[in-house]
């Protein structure tokens, strides 16, 4: 199908990450295929430990992979000098899991917002087009721009923080977004909000989203595509709908088991 | 940032360490300009003169002369003259005589004056002594009257023309100046050296030099020590493997040693107080450089890193921006631990006689070298070298004080 294969924006083969040597050896990440779609959203789902986040680190650039390699829009990605990585950076961004460890604590809020101006090549735009911009980005996550300048980071909650860090993919507008696990730190309610906002960038802007997660149930809510992972590999991967409502393979279907329902007894012996 | 600062001075460690030191910071800036005096002039002739207040006798002789009637001036006269051995021979005689050695207190002069009055003489035959020793007690017997007796000194000064000796001026035993009159009094409150120099200015200016050299030390370990484990810990690979096996080289190598061969090999002549600093400074990065790798090691895969990275801030950016800020307290906490090791290096190498060169200035560790080679401590001329000590002491322990307090505020699991 020509068709399809033109539309894949970024894709992985054999992607390989071992740590340590020797007796303290561990692979993360066992040759593991991926591709996605322009304007589709692929969950990543497995247990902690699996090798979720790595994944994600190698298809982001933070870590080089120990074997295999990464194709964006078709050809081999090249992030050899600084200068490469910032062009690769402006088409992929991320939002990690930690709100309260992704800021840096010195740096107040709008500097980290400037930076995404400036990444988007805005530094020379007069100020009030500058705030104009932030503005808009923080209203996109309904938070109010002028209450948060001069502010730093911690002054704010986690669920605002997480909302920040939306608001900052909405300034660099990203091709593809990795969320990993971006709403593992935040409670119920902000949470419902945080992914509404995930899939508004989806809907409005055509983002690409790979969303990592171990919440099953989160996974079949946002997404097209989905991806099992188990210690490093994929054991099963296909449509939400198939994966989900049909598991073939028995970690899926514990995957499955596992989530807590509110009206059922929760049955510890299967843990 | 402001929140921190007062959180460091509420920590009563550090508020007390920090108030030893600025006191001595204090003192050795404001000393030298109410007393400009150049801290190695030679002023007395002779070595270590006892502290206290030198006056003049030529000037307390001219001064007005007052006339006071106290009781106990005579005896506290003849307490000072009377040595010890003059004591211990009055008592001998005492016995000989059938007094109970019980009665005799030989540290209670008045006692003692008034059994020798009562008791002493000199027509009297004691078996076994001989004509010399019995000479010797009458000449203290004299001495002693000479002392109590109330009779004027006559002060003669020599005729030019004529060399005879006229009478100037008397003193009786109950004459006082005021020293307030007397037109030179030399107070030293820590005596003289083995040079004749005044100790106490000598020893502030010491501390300032010492201060300084530690400062000039701390800073260039600190910025070696904190530049290749930014470096190191940050960009890793092959640039971490190749400065910590350099660094692991001179962890090995005891810096000690290596300090003493390099200060040799520079040489007396080129050795001033800011090239042993640097030397000092030189020697002594390696723990830093380790703790520092060690910290950005750990920080370097933190997520708010890998947003900066993701931002496009260059290496440069990332790690005076998003690295150095949070591992800012650490390294003010290793600077002054540097800072207080390069006072003590000082003193170690100048001890040895490695330290800068002598005839400039004093330094902390010159002035223990000076009093051990001219046998202070065997002299029991505490004054020398004892204030040396306290200061050496003092600064360490103030630093080291600082250290903790931050160490506590930083890190709050040590807090009781």
């Amino acid at each position: 199908m020509p068709d399809e294969k033109s539309n894949i924006c970024l894709s992985a083969s054999g992607l390989t990450k071992v740590f340590g040597s020797g007796r303290t050896k561990t692979v993360a990440v066992d040759h593991v295929d991926i591709s996605l779609c322009e304007g589709e959203v692929v969950s990543i789902v497995g247990e902690s430990g699996s090798g979720k986040t790595t994944l994600a680190k190698m298809l982001l650039g933070l870590l080089s992979p120990t074997e295999g390699e990464v194709y964006f829009q078709g050809k081999p990605r090249d992030i050899s000098s600084h200068k490469k990585r910032k062009e690769y950076w402006k088409n992929i961004q991320a939002i990690f899991q930690d709100p309260f460890s992704s800021y840096n604590i010195f740096h107040k809020i709008d500097s980290v917002l400037l930076d995404c101006i400036n990444m988007r090549g805005g530094r020379h735009l007069p100020y009030e087009e500058k705030v104009e911009m932030m503005t808009e980005a923080c209203s996109f996550v309904n938070l109010k721009f002028d209450e948060l300048t001069n502010k730093y980071p911690f002054e704010l909650s986690g669920g605002q923080m997480q909302r920040l860090m939306i608001a900052r993919i909405f300034l660099l507008d990203p091709k593809i977004l990795v969320a990993d696990e971006p709403t593992s730190m935040i409670d119920a309610c902000s949470r419902a909000t945080i992914l509404d906002m995930l899939m508004q960038l989806r809907d409005d802007i055509g983002m690409t989203v790979i969303f990592i997660t171990h919440d099953i149930g989160l996974a079949y809510y946002v997404s097209d595509n989905v991806y099992i992972m188990e210690q490093g590999v994929f054991v099963e991967s296909g449509s939400a709908d198939d994966v989900i409502l049909h598991p073939k393979e028995p970690y899926t279907q514990r995957l499955i088991s596992d989530v807590p329902k509110i009206y059922e007894e929760w049955d510890l012996s299967t843990v | 940032m402001r929140h921190t600062i007062r959180q460091v001075f509420q920590s009563g460690k550090f508020v007390v360490g920090f108030a030893i030191f600025i006191v001595i910071l204090l003192i050795v800036i404001i000393y030298p300009l109410i007393i400009p005096d150049p801290p190695l002039a030679i002023i007395g002739q002779g070595t270590f003169f006892e502290p206290g207040i030198y006056v003049n006798v030529y000037d307390s002789m001219v001064a007005p002369k007052y006339t006071l009637n106290l009781d106990n001036a005579a005896t506290k006269r003849i307490a000072s003259r009377l040595k010890d051995e003059d004591r211990l021979a009055m008592k001998e005689w005492l016995m000989a005589i059938g007094i109970a050695e019980a009665e005799i207190d030989i540290e209670n002069t008045e006692q003692l004056l008034t059994l020798w009055e009562t008791h002493y003489d000199p027509q009297a035959k004691i078996s076994g002594m001989t004509n010399a020793r019995r000479n010797y007690y009458i000449r203290l017997n004299d001495s002693l009257e000479g002392l109590l007796s109330t009779e004027r000194a006559i002060i003669a000064a020599e005729n030019a023309e004529t060399g005879d000796l006229e009478e100037i001026d008397s003193v009786t035993q109950s004459e006082y100046v005021n020293i307030n009159q007397v037109a030179n009094v030399r107070f030293l409150p820590l005596g003289t050296d083995n040079f004749g120099r005044d100790v106490l200015t000598e020893l502030i200016t010491a501390t300032r030099v010492s201060l300084k050299i530690g400062f000039v030390a701390g800073t260039i370990a600190t910025l070696i020590g904190l530049t290749l484990g930014l470096v190191a810990g940050y960009i890793g690979g092959m640039v971490d493997d190749v400065i910590m096996f350099v660094t692991n080289l001179f962890t090995v190598i005891p810096s000690f040693v290596l300090l003493i061969l390099i200060s040799f090999s520079i040489g007396q002549e080129q050795r001033g107080a800011v090239t042993v600093a640097v030397v000092i400074g030189f020697t002594s990065w390696v723990w830093t450089a380790r703790a520092v790798r060690a910290q950005v090691v750990s920080l370097r895969h933190r997520d708010h890193v890998n947003l900066s990275k993701l931002s496009g801030h260059s290496i440069a950016y990332i790690i005076f921006a998003d690295i150095l800020p949070y591992i800012a307290s650490y390294v003010v906490m290793a600077m002054i631990l540097q800072i207080s090791s390069g006072i003590l290096s000082e003193a170690g190498l100048s001890i040895l006689g490695l330290g800068p060169r002598t005839t400039e200035v004093p330094t902390l560790g010159l002035m223990m070298n000076w009093a051990m080679i001219y046998q202070a401590h065997v002299l029991g001329k505490w004054w020398a070298y004892l204030p040396v000590l306290i200061t050496i002491a003092l600064i360490t322990f103030s630093m080291n004080l600082m250290n903790t307090g931050l160490d506590q505020v930083f890190n709050p699991a040590l807090r009781e």
